[in-house]
């Protein structure tokens, strides 16, 4: 059948709808779902109340992340420590529980290969180009850097997803966001994904599903890409694609949950024909210039609220909504800064490096490269979460662990940490954090808490200088 | 979910607008892993306050709440609906509701009204001294006093609530065009089966720190 030419995004939906409704919208059928402990519980138990069972456990994986606290996991001989918050410790042990009874593979705390699902999915070859993935957490949309449509889901859809491995959903619009020319200096990922929200503002990419193009796109790595498409869901966004390329399958091969051998080669030659067709249209393009991105941070308490480093505190009243306006004045004073300050003026106490955007191991190796040699400065805490168990193994085996260390960094147990304060790992009231995460909501680090988000080398700058810094100035430069 | 086609009995005459998820369920409430037993929780700040109309007497145990303008705004969480649900609400009467929260009661079977503010004025009037009787048939609110109000339902929705069906109950009935889906995939992409679980991966990592 001859078709129109389609994008990445029309490929994947057209080859997963299990049947069109009158209505327009589809029955999908989903490939992969990753399972946490703080979404399933009531999905779990609404299938036991209905007495149903989990259609494809074979397709679903599930590993505690939210909850757990970051120190040690086991004592010196080896036995599992107690969690001590107790509805944390009933969560996690109800996914312990429910994975058991329903059949599912479970990764355990004390597992190497535990960590935050976005980066374990990516990381064990669970998630594949042109799949469907999904996982009742927003930040799925990180899996569409290898080319799988994954989104987040409620509760609801969890549960709907385990016994039927469908969803009733209607096709999103398109969206293409092209970066063009090659990164400067000191610019990241993190600060690629900064600009695109900044510009498309938080609810600029509603009911569009992003594809992410463009040299820069190309040039980047696994990990820069999971970074950028992490971030989709700041923008409003459904979900954010990269076509895959040589630098996925290069990347996948291997990997332990992936395809192997026939298989393999298959799946390539599938694979090959994903990318968006030449001809085909997007609902709309934004493009970005490389040249115009600067290592960037946040200033405000919404993710699109972006400045570069070199800038300033903006006042309220350059905005020429008036409800931007109230909500920037809102947010100054939940921030507790002024309107004209240098950002680079701003001192913080905490630093945190992590998340499902930044805690792989190039993000470690990029914060370690700036933290090598120097101290964290006087009265800063710095946190370096990593992401997985598998990559803290990685960055043990490279030596980043003694650098942090040794620099006054806390190198801890992975998990989702300091990003949310649902563990322990909570930014006091009134204090101020340079974060790798990808929220900066109010009190989405604890009630109170002042986040600035920024990319992992930039964090690693204001821990040693105590303030927000242009990481610029500390490359390439012996001390 | 059980089949509802009649809600009928006293009202929670509140009215209140812009009634958010964090006033339905506070957050300190999200750590439980059932639905049930969130009715505790329920409108906790506003029960902290005296004479409020949920620990009024008259109203004890009402199956149908009268609020204001967009009702149930604020975060997507759930939770908002359990806790309705497991105070023994069924049924919720606004001029308006937030897509996510209207979206997430019809998944857990409450019906969640739109009548227009004279109407609801009318009603919480009336429930301060008789009960309300919501029809799904003939999609009216009416009282012991002649009063009638029509009000609109998505027909998907109606049928559903009318039915019990659930949505996961309904696309269960879709089996077989799951199960053919499945064979093609099987057939045409192998390569996205999992082919095994990989037992013994959870024993591992015992000994890391
Ligand atoms: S690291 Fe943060 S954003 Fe990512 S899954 Fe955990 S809580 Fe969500």
């Amino acid at each position: 059948m001859a078709t129109r030419p389609q994008t990445l995004y029309e490929k994947i939906w057209a080859s997963h709808v299990v049947e069109r409704r009158d209505d327009g919208t589809c029955l999908i059928y989903i490939d992969r779902h990753l399972v946490h402990e703080v979404t399933s519980p009531q999905a779990f138990e609404g299938l036991r109340v209905a007495g149903r069972r989990v259609r494809r456990p074979d397709l679903t994986l599930a590993v505690p992340d939210h909850n757990l606290p970051t120190t040690a996991r086991v004592d010196a001989a080896g036995v599992p420590l107690p969690i001590a918050d107790p509805e944390s410790a009933q969560q996690l042990d109800a996914l312990r529980r429910n994975t058991t009874e329903f059949g599912i593979d479970y990764i355990d705390a004390t597992a190497v290969q535990q960590g935050i699902v976005h980066v374990v999915g990516p990381e064990l070859g669970f998630t594949l180009p042109g799949s469907t993935l999904v996982c009742g957490d927003s930040h799925t949309s990180a899996h569409g850097a290898l080319g799988a449509l994954a989104f987040g889901i409620g509760t609801s859809e969890v549960e709907h997803v385990l016994a039927t491995q469908t969803l009733l959903l209607s096709q999103s619009k398109t969206m293409e966001v092209r970066v063009d020319g090659t990164l400067g200096f000191g610019v990241s990922p993190k600060d690629v994904i900064l600009a695109i929200v900044g510009r498309l503002g938080a609810a600029g990419g509603t009911g569009h599903v992003i594809e992410y193009t463009g040299d820069v796109i190309r040039a980047m790595s696994i990990e820069g890409r999971l970074t950028v498409a992490n971030m989709s869901i700041e923008a409003g966004a459904r979900a954010g694609l990269v076509a895959p390329d040589e630098t996925t399958f290069a990347y996948i091969k291997g990997r332990p949950m992936a395809p192997s051998g026939e298989a393999w080669e298959r799946a390539l030659a599938w694979w090959r024909t994903l990318p968006s067709d030449a001809a085909a249209t997007y609902d709309k393009t934004v493009v970005l210039q490389a040249s115009d991105i600067a290592p960037g941070l946040t200033w405000g308490t919404s993710p699109e609220d972006v400045v570069p480093i070199t800038g300033h505190v903006p006042d309220p009243m350059s905005f020429a909504d008036p409800a931007k306006q109230a909500a920037a004045r809102k947010s100054l004073d939940y921030m507790g800064l002024t309107p004209g300050t240098a950002m680079q003026d701003v001192a913080i106490q905490h630093v945190f490096i992590g998340s499902c955007t930044n805690s792989r191991i190039e993000d470690l190796r990029a914060a370690a490269a700036i933290a090598n040699g120097r101290r964290v400065a006087d009265g800063v805490r710095a946190l370096v979460v990593p992401g997985s168990g598998l990559v803290k193994r990685q960055a043990e085996a490279e030596g980043l662990d003694r650098i942090f260390t040794g620099a006054g960094f806390e190198w801890r147990e992975p998990g989702c940490s300091m990003c949310l304060a649902m563990n322990p790992d909570k930014v006091p009231p009134g204090e101020r954090c340079a974060s790798t995460s990808n929220r900066n909501f109010v009190g989405r680090q604890g009630p109170g808490a002042r986040t600035h988000l920024v990319s992992p080398a930039m964090a690693a700058a204001a821990a040693v200088t105590g303030r927000l810094s242009d990481v610029r100035d500390l490359m390439g430069q012996e001390l | 979910m059980n089949p509802v086609s009649t809600v009928s009995g006293r009202a929670y005459p509140w009215g209140a607008k812009n009634v958010d998820t964090d006033v339905i369920i506070p957050a300190h409430w999200l750590k439980t892993i059932t639905r049930t037993g969130l009715g505790r929780g329920a409108f906790e700040t506003v029960r902290a306050q005296p004479d409020n109309v949920f620990d009024d007497p008259r109203y004890a145990g009402a199956p149908i709440l009268i609020a204001g303008d967009n009702f149930g705004c604020g975060s997507s969480r759930e939770h908002a609906a359990w806790a309705l649900a497991d105070m023994g609400i069924a049924a919720v009467i606004a001029p308006s509701f937030s897509d996510i929260f209207s979206g997430n009661a019809f998944k857990n079977g409450i019906i969640a009204v739109v009548l227009p503010q004279d109407a609801i004025d009318r009603l919480i009037e009336v429930a301060r001294t008789d009960s309300v009787t919501i029809d799904l048939e003939s999609m009216t609110v009416t009282t012991p006093f002649q009063d009638r109000f029509v009000f609109e339902l998505d027909a998907f929705r109606r049928q559903c609530l009318i039915e019990g069906l659930d949505e996961v109950g309904l696309t269960l009935a879709r089996d077989t065009a799951i199960s053919k889906f499945e064979e093609a995939v099987a057939e045409h992409r192998p390569f996205l089966e999992r082919e095994s679980g990989y037992a013994g991966i959870a024993v591992e990592g015992v000994g890391r720190t």
